[in-house]
């Protein structure tokens, strides 16, 4: 405990010498994220400073291995971490599905060769991935996926469509589920590992409901995948034909992030916070309006502690494996019930497309955009199915 | 500190689900007591077997002869009364009384906390003044008189009112009725002239008491913590109940739920279980979910409140508010997928609904606690 105390005290410092005001500021708009990558450009200095100081602290993967670009740090360590970073509001240095996905993937599946190229890449935001998961005709029921990868002794060709791949059109490489044997449904796919700058793959931005385009179609016609990238780097990982477990394992890593179990209870409650934006908008909540906001409240705060509760749990292994599923649920649930209550409070200003005064319709898009939260990475009703039958074990669920 | 229990409160979890299973179950405590009309509405040698199990007196620090435990481990125990609706004077003696009695003088803690740990002697509280929980507005009245005070008002929803030894009453010593000042709290003994109860079983089968205080003379030695500064006392005393309260009706949605999902497996309708239905497991999976959240908000209620934190209070009415929604949820859930047999007096589901009602108006309801986030918050 005294440790924690003193790498408490340690953090503080750190975070105080080199986490730049202007990294304290809230996330206004997407280019105030970093995601890395060959093509990215910072949008100021303090953006550049701010990663290069984590990237020499290991501080944009905390808790990896330091050979692989990390701190190494513990669980608690991490917390604490955490922590401070929230007490200040630091921006995140580095956001990527490199770090949040496949990293998490590599570190369980991955050989050392791959762990030593791509894990650095991605701790050093060199390298920026996406996700090739969901098909037109493989949604819900992923296992389905239909993007198929012929085998020619040193190499596939892959050829098919995926669809939902989030900034596939930024992205430098993909992380893709191929089947590879079409006789076998969950033992025929592959996990693979490709350069979006492969002949024959081109993207298509998907315009949605809140203006912007997150999301791409993704085209692989005849694709060259070769099955090594060099000693000890095959292009896939786990095994040939075994990458539905991969997917899995990385499923449950994409709904615990998606849930925003470590949003921290500080971000929950918004009550307060609505009160402040009701009298800017010379209002005041009226009562009806206060009471579905104390409520809101209610489960929102309570909600940030089963974030802390499963986040603890998980780092010992006392979560129920499925137990994701649950966060996910209630996680997105509760955030589009959050973004509903501030469209309330905003009345007319927050119908506001265009305006100055909304940063160009801010409110309302990010209403519309929490719309998909209970649809990507397993949809609630998905979620329910899965909680029936692994958690309450419900008969022919 | 992680946001689960440690070894030794496993342990304690083990023993406690254990114990209160078998000898506090709903055929020997609930259904045993109030089929034989019983007056106290709970039995006296299960509250003497939980003496020896160290229960009684876990709150009460080790200098005072108790085991100096938290509120996350009398939550454990309560969280198991609250599955087998055990009628228990936990609640009322071992954390509001034994919580209240902390501020005590070394005089009333060496007269009452002996019979307490002992599992001889009952407390009960008494605050409510109205039909809803409104700790603000406190009109029972003591006048300085001699060397001590006369208590005159009435008071209701005193839970074991007439089976308790002492009860421990909020009354106004100074100022209006709706100051926060000029509280003062009393230990009332048993046998005070001018206490009298009007005694009313209540729908879960516990026996409650609308009480009145004509002219009872207190010694000055009656008063628990300062006179006119009781106001703190009593919000320690409220944080310290409704943390407990919120704990017990988490074992009361965990008992209805899982007895419910239980259900779904055994029950056959169209030639299938009826847990096959997508329809009813969606709405247990949703109840899951919702339980799994109020018991974390519950815990971690119950370590702010151990550490000494400043936020204790605030989260005590999240907990007690989630607790009660989620409870509600499961207790009405659980009814209505059972079907006809819910709605049975030989069905236990029932009694959960009816023991969540009186658990979730103790000591403020969802809406109560709701409001009180709110203005806590600053809105």
């Amino acid at each position: 405990m005294a440790d924690l105390e003193q790498f408490r005290d340690e953090t503080r410092a750190w975070l105080e010498a080199n986490c730049p005001p202007e990294m304290r500021e809230p996330v206004r708009g997407e280019d105030d994220i970093y995601w890395g990558g060959r093509r990215a450009t910072f949008k100021n200095d303090a953006q550049r400073a701010w990663l290069e100081a984590c990237i020499a602290k290991g501080y944009t993967v905390p808790m990896w291995p330091k050979e692989y670009g990390g701190a190494g740090l513990t669980a608690p360590q991490a917390k604490v971490l955490r922590e401070e970073m929230g007490r200040i509001n630091a921006r995140p240095p580095l956001s990527s599905f490199g770090i949040w996905m496949l990293g998490p993937a590599l570190l369980h599946f991955g050989t050392e060769g791959q762990k030593q190229r791509f894990l650095n890449e991605i701790a050093r935001g060199e390298i920026r991935w996406c996700q090739g998961y969901s098909e037109p005709g493989s949604g819900s029921d992923l296992v389905s996926l239909q993007t198929f990868g012929e085998d020619k002794d040193d190499h596939w060709v892959v050829s098919g469509q995926k669809i939902w791949t989030s900034y596939a059109d930024h992205a430098d490489w993909i992380f893709c589920l191929v089947r590879t044997d079409k006789e076998n449904k969950y033992g025929g796919i592959t996990f693979m590992l490709f350069d979006m700058a492969s002949e024959g793959v081109t993207t298509k931005p998907i315009k949605l409901i809140s203006g912007s385009s997150p999301f791409c179609e993704t085209f692989f016609d005849n694709v060259a995948v070769p099955k090594s990238y060099g000693d000890d780097v095959p292009a896939y990982v786990g095994t040939i034909n075994r990458g539905w477990d991969v997917a899995k394992y990385l499923l449950g890593h994409e709904r615990e992030m998606i849930s925003g179990a470590d949003g921290g209870e500080r971000q929950a409650a918004i009550g307060a916070m609505m009160k402040r934006h009701a009298a800017k908008l010379g209002d005041d909540l009226d009562p009806v309006l206060r009471a579905e906001l104390a409520n809101f409240d209610v489960d929102a705060l309570a909600y940030a502690a089963m974030g802390e509760k499963f986040l603890d749990e998980i780092k010992v292994g006392k979560a129920h494996p499925a137990q994701p599923n649950m966060m996910k649920y209630a996680g997105t649930e509760l955030n589009k019930r959050r973004h509903e209550l501030m469209m309330a409070v905003g009345g007319s200003r927050s119908l506001e497309w265009e305006s100055e005064a909304t940063e160009h319709g801010k409110p309302a898009k990010n209403w519309l955009r929490t719309k998909a939260n209970s649809i990507e990475g397993g949809t609630s009703e998905v979620m329910l199915n899965v909680i029936a039958k692994r958690i309450l074990d419900l008969p022919g669920a | 500190m992680p946001l689960y229990h440690n070894e030794d409160q496993a342990m304690l979890a083990d023993t406690a689900r254990g114990f209160i299973a078998e000898e506090g179950n709903i055929a020997k405590g609930l259904r045993h007591w109030r089929d034989r009309n019983c007056k106290d509405g709970f039995g006296h040698a299960l509250w003497k077997q939980m003496a020896e199990m160290g229960f009684t007196g876990m709150l009460v620090e080790e200098a005072d002869g108790g085991l100096g435990m938290g509120h996350v481990e009398a939550g454990i125990v309560l969280e198991e009364i609250g599955r087998n609706l055990t009628p228990s004077p936990f609640l009322t003696s071992s954390v509001l009384a034994a919580t209240a009695l902390k501020h005590g003088s070394a005089d009333l803690k060496g007269r009452y906390l002996p019979g307490l740990i002992a599992g001889d002697s009952v407390f009960a509280v008494a605050i409510d003044e109205t039909a809803k929980h409104r700790p603000a507005r406190i009109t029972t009245r003591a006048e300085k008189s001699g060397n001590g005070f006369k208590l005159s008002g009435a008071k209701s929803f005193v839970i074991h009112g007439a089976s308790a030894d002492m009860i421990v009453v909020a009354a106004r010593t100074a100022g209006a009725d709706d100051d926060a000042d000029g509280i003062t709290l009393f230990a009332v003994p048993k046998d005070a002239a001018g206490v009298s109860h009007d005694s009313v079983r209540l729908v879960d089968s516990a026996m409650a008491t609308h009480t009145k205080f004509d002219g009872v003379e207190l010694d000055g030695d009656a008063v628990i913590g300062e006179i006119d500064g009781g106001r703190a006392v009593l919000e320690a005393m409220l944080v310290a109940g409704r943390i407990g309260a919120g704990a017990e009706g988490v074992g009361v949605a965990r008992g209805a739920m899982d007895m419910t999902v239980d259900y779904l497996k055994q029950r056959k309708q169209f030639g299938r279980l009826i847990g096959e239905f997508q329809a009813l497991q969606h709405r247990a999976s949703h109840l899951y979910s919702e339980v799994e959240i109020a018991r974390a908000v519950t815990i971690k209620a119950q370590q702010l409140l151990d550490g000494g934190s400043q936020h204790a209070d605030l989260m005590a009415s999240v907990a007690k508010a989630k607790v009660a929604r989620t409870a509600r949820l499961a207790v009405q859930e659980g009814v209505q997928m059972h079907g006809g047999i819910g709605m049975t007096d030989e069905y236990d589901i029932g009694l959960y609904m009816k023991r969540d009602r009186a658990l979730a108006e103790f000591l403020g309801d969802a809406t109560f606690h709701a409001n009180r986030v709110a203005e806590l918050s600053g809105y």
